[in-house]
């Protein structure tokens, strides 16, 4: 196994030129084609990119456009880790050496959809390195609630009212569960660290082995918020503790942000169209699911 | 070549002219996204100090190095602004198309 320690690590400064994701059709100042355009940078040419129904797969593929600049394929929604699995082994059948395969899968085809191939596919261990860009709800298909879609938030499946406050169940923890496989590396990220997410995506791309990264990328069209912003709600969400930058390595949860004290959530919250709704009490309840979250990671992790 | 470039579209006229499967090559992009920008960012050289968060930034790729200088692909900008408010010295500015 290679040393992680001495990888050289990617920057703004020395990543590559090239674009591998260039032209595509994504709404302006969208998070997700940040977080694919990233990690292509660090994955490099030689990567097989699989992309299930969703945003990603949307823009890129618009005939006869084709925005990835490197092998990619559109995979059946149920089935992106599956089919990952298939071009690594047909890689190792060929005895190509240097290649990467990587899915890019939102939070619906991971945590819903696309789950029992991913899980598989971890259990497997093929080397892959799966993605998902996680914006919160199913934004391509126009906002419907997925698993990772956090309390409170307004869809079109869910929406706001005199019965209920917008969802009504909180984020899935899929990190968590991912880990549970006993994975050899998984790690959550978020576009408003940017070199953070660099490097998480320089060591998955040094093992060998199934490694999964759940990275936080703003959405402006559901969310309701200003295109120029994408990268700043990122951060915010970190920042009010709502999303964590966690990794899960040999066994082993490391908390690489532990902030003293959080940014104040409610004024994360009031930047977003889709949670303009929610009342106080609301934003207690997401609060103190916080609060009972980090001190459960607290107490475990560190 | 770093980055694609805008290519015309010719319309098959023969069988052999279809791509094999159902996308063309990697990189065929015969439509630009120019049009789909209401401001448009202009750099201020003086006050940019080349960190490159930008670049980094950029959902587009938009943003070009070039030998310390910075420069955007207008073909492929869609005006989202992210390069403007993220930029730490406000050296770029949104102008109105």
């Amino acid at each position: 196994m290679t040393n992680l320690v001495d990888i050289p690590k990617v920057n703004a400064k020395n990543m590559t030129e090239k674009e591998f994701f260039y032209g595509h059709k994504a709404c302006a100042g969208c998070g997700g084609s940040v977080a694919v355009r990233l990690a292509l940078k660090v994955l490099g040419e030689r990567t097989y990119t699989a992309l299930p129904a969703g945003c990603m797969s949307a823009v890129g593929f618009i005939y006869p456009q084709m925005a990835f600049n490197t092998n990619a394929v559109i995979t059946t929604f149920p089935g992106s880790a599956s089919m990952a699995s298939g071009i690594a082994a047909g890689a190792k059948a060929l005895g190509q050496k240097d290649v990467k395969t990587v899915v890019f899968a939102g939070d619906g085809g991971t945590a819903d959809i696309g789950f029992q191939a991913l899980s598989g596919m971890i259990d497997r261990n093929d080397d892959v390195l799966y993605i998902c860009y996680d914006n919160e709800a199913y934004m391509n298909t126009g906002i419907q609630k997925s698993g990772l879609t956090p309390y409170g938030t307004k869809t079109t499946t869910t929406p706001a009212g005199k019965n209920i406050p917008g969802t009504v169940t909180h984020k899935k923890n899929l990190f968590e569960i991912i880990a549970a496989h006993d994975i050899a590396y998984a790690a959550t990220a978020s576009i408003g660290y940017p070199q953070d997410y660099l490097n998480k995506v320089n060591k998955a791309k040094h093992i060998k082995g199934a490694t999964f990264i759940h990275v936080y990328a703003s959405c402006p069209t559901g969310w309701g918020t200003p295109t120029e912003t994408s990268i700043e709600i990122a951060k915010d969400a970190v920042d009010c503790g709502l999303i964590f930058l966690a990794e899960f390595e040999d066994g082993e949860y490391k908390l690489n942000r532990n902030p003293k004290e959080f940014a104040p959530v409610k004024d994360y919250l009031k930047k977003q169209g889709r949670f303009k709704h929610m009342t106080d009490e609301d934003m207690d309840v997401v609060i103190e699911n916080r609060d009972r979250k980090w001190s459960r990671m607290r107490k475990q992790w560190l | 070549m770093n980055r694609p470039k805008h290519t015309e579209f010719k319309f098959p006229t023969h069988i052999d002219d279809y791509p094999t499967g159902p996308q063309y090559t990697a990189g065929y992009l015969p439509e630009t996204n120019a049009g789909w920008r209401t401001f448009r960012p202009v750099v201020d050289h003086d006050a940019c100090v080349y960190c490159l968060r930008c670049y980094l930034l950029c959902p587009d790729g938009t943003i070009i190095k070039d030998n310390g200088v910075i420069k955007i692909d207008m073909d492929y900008c869609k005006g989202c602004g992210v390069c403007a408010h993220e930029c730490p010295k406000d050296a770029i500015e949104m102008v109105k198309e």
